[in-house]
């Protein structure tokens, strides 16, 4: 019974401070009661989420959570059983992945998904290519137009490659390179499409302490350029390290939102990521 | 890093030099060699363009089709037909029979394209058979049957321009595939091309990344289907006829030959490959009983050691550098 006291504050409290700071940021991303089903399985259950302009909102779980469910229905690649995708005020039901990454939002995969056969150089190139419009014949011809438009794109290309530190490796088959390396060779091909939300599906998986430290520090730089962040993480350092806000999600549903250091003691949040003592249970 | 520029600047102008090296010669060489060698390598242009046009959808995109003979059997009876019922000039017809096939490819590609692999593999072999079979039967008893259709004109231009011998037809289609390989080339080097090869490396990044994937898919398609529809054209021309067994499956396969062997995306490769496929039965006619066999065992070789193809596409100076790096290993 006092448990049940403890965990109804803690939802009343972050449910304050959300409010506080919506008063203070907008909500510039958000999903309205988002449900996909595979099958008779419900992935992702009236799901909400919100994510508020110029801050890093993160969105934990356990394993089978449905987080990576949810990042797929918002980037398109899964069609949405029922809810809402809003962003900046646009539903985005119903759209395609290049209709919208248009829009703004650009995403990196939790197993790295480069252009393994291209060059570093080229696969940020290739992150422009929903802000240029140069069609076929002009291409075939190479009108100047075209040209223009292509050394426009390759110098953007740069700058994008020096932002990540792989500069020096312009010229190297994508798979050649490091992972960690391949990892930000993914982001800087996200950052090349211009986007206003930024979706990094577990970014320091597979990376050293040192690797992501770095990257913590880089993600945190980012939002310097109005850059608004949603990760998943699954690595509590990192969350902790960098959010503004944290929405921890199990078996499709949202258990709690808020503040880190409240979410990390939050005690259905511990009973998600650690289960319940059997005896508690009885 | 200097000596690395020096090397690619060297290399550039060496193959500067070698690409205008043979210009010159394919220009030459109809003074040198008699009129059945240039009709082989008329036969050798003719599958260069085939080989160029399966190249944008198998090589740039990595979509196995192999029916693309239909789409050149587009061409050709387009060609055939439009020219022997109502004598519209050859050349005229040239771009008419890309338009042909182009927009044929777009009809019945439209709804097979979200297929992947080897399932997009058996669709088209069906199609390309499909056409066969419909051309053999005679369709609105104007393809002829299987005897097909006769008497197509020389290409040509009123009166001032024919092309009437081995010769011309020798330099004709090789200015095309010259034109052609100057169109590739900048489209491999565009968005266009870039996004095909985001494509075939990896279709939901691509998609991710703001490749419409259908659409570009669906554009290699007819862009190929295009320009195997141009191949028809000559090759009806040529041959003054067109016949279905022309356009049968086995010929769908030397195309997806050429591009494996020569090595996929490779504008170089294919050029090596459709020269193996239409040169070495010429080469080798003294044991044509056997010649099947060595080119079967030529092949299984091939893709033992050396997968990528013969001359597959080197991307920016990778290759270069990794070699200097080797070397700087060894030296230290």
């Amino acid at each position: 019974m006092a448990k049940d006291n403890n965990s109804m504050e803690t939802m009343i409290r972050t449910k304050q401070e959300n409010e506080e700071i919506n008063k203070i940021n907008k909500v510039v991303f958000q999903t309205d009661k988002l449900t996909k089903k595979f099958g008779g399985l419900i992935a992702v259950n009236n799901f909400d989420l919100k994510v508020s302009q110029g801050q890093i909102s993160s969105l934990i779980g356990p394993n089978g959570a449905g987080k990576t469910t949810v990042f797929n229905v918002v980037t398109g690649i899964y069609k949405a059983d029922g809810g809402k995708v809003v962003f900046k005020g646009e539903d985005l039901a119903g759209k395609k992945p290049h209709q919208i990454i248009k829009k703004g939002i650009a995403r990196t995969f939790q197993n790295i998904r480069l252009f393994s056969n291209m060059t570093c150089l080229e696969n940020v190139m290739a992150g422009q290519h929903c802000r240029s419009r140069e069609g076929t014949w002009s291409s075939v011809l190479q009108t100047p137009g075209q040209r223009k438009e292509e050394l426009e794109i390759k110098k953007n290309a740069e700058d994008r490659l020096k932002q990540v530190g792989l500069w020096k490796y312009q010229d190297e088959l994508a798979k050649n390179i490091a992972y960690g390396n391949q990892r930000m060779l993914e982001i800087g091909r996200a950052l090349a499409s211009n986007p206003d939300l930024l979706i990094l599906d577990e970014p320091s998986s597979g990376l050293n302490d040192k690797e992501s430290e770095d990257l913590i520090i880089f993600l945190k730089s980012l939002l310097k350029e109005d850059l608004t962040i949603l990760l998943i993480e699954h690595d509590m350092n990192v969350v902790m390290g960098i959010s503004h806000w944290v929405t921890v999600m199990d078996e499709g549903k949202k258990i709690a939102e808020g503040l880190p250091e409240d979410v990390y003691n939050n005690p259905q949040v511990i009973e998600a990521y650690l289960g319940k003592d059997e005896e508690e249970e009885e | 890093m200097k000596l690395n520029k020096n090397i690619k600047e060297k290399n550039s102008i060496f193959k500067k030099w070698l690409i205008i090296l043979i210009a010159i010669l394919f220009i030459v060489l109809p003074f040198i060699i008699n009129a059945y060698w240039v009709d082989v390598l008329f036969f050798f242009g003719i599958y260069a363009l085939l080989g160029l046009s399966l190249n944008i959808v198998l090589g740039e995109v990595g979509l196995f089709d192999l029916g693309h003979m239909g789409f050149m059997a587009i061409g050709a009876y387009t060609t055939a037909i439009l020219n022997t019922y109502f004598g519209i000039p050859i050349m005229i017809l040239l771009p008419i029979s890309a338009i042909a096939a182009g927009a044929f490819a777009w009809l019945v590609c439209s709804p097979i394209i979200h297929l992947r692999g080897d399932y997009l593999c058996i669709v088209t072999i069906g199609m390309g058979e499909i056409v066969r079979l419909t051309l053999n039967n005679n369709l609105f008893g104007i393809t002829g049957g299987p005897n097909g259709v006769f008497g197509i004109d020389f290409p040509s231009l009123g009166s001032i321009f024919i092309v009437d011998n081995s010769t011309k037809f020798y330099y004709y289609i090789w200015l095309i595939v010259g034109l052609t390989i100057i169109g590739l080339v900048n489209l491999q080097r565009s968005r266009i091309g870039r996004a095909w090869n985001c494509i075939r490396e990896d279709e939901i990044a691509a998609e991710a990344t703001g490749i419409d994937v259908k659409y570009y898919k669906l554009l290699a398609f007819v862009l190929g289907a295009g320009l195997a529809g141009v191949a028809g054209n000559i090759y009806a021309s040529k041959l003054m006829m067109v016949s279905p067994e022309s356009f049968n499956f086995m010929e769908s396969c030397l195309l997806f030959c050429i591009v494996l062997i020569g090595g996929m995306g490779s504008i170089p490769g294919v050029l090596i490959g459709s020269a193996a496929i239409s040169l070495f039965p010429e080469f080798f006619r003294t044991f044509a009983q056997y010649r099947m066999l060595i080119f079967g065992a030529a092949m299984v070789a091939m893709m033992i050691f050396r997968p990528g193809g013969i001359w597959p596409r080197k991307r920016g100076a990778a290759e270069f550098k990794s070699l200097l790096m080797k070397a700087g290993e060894e030296n230290g």
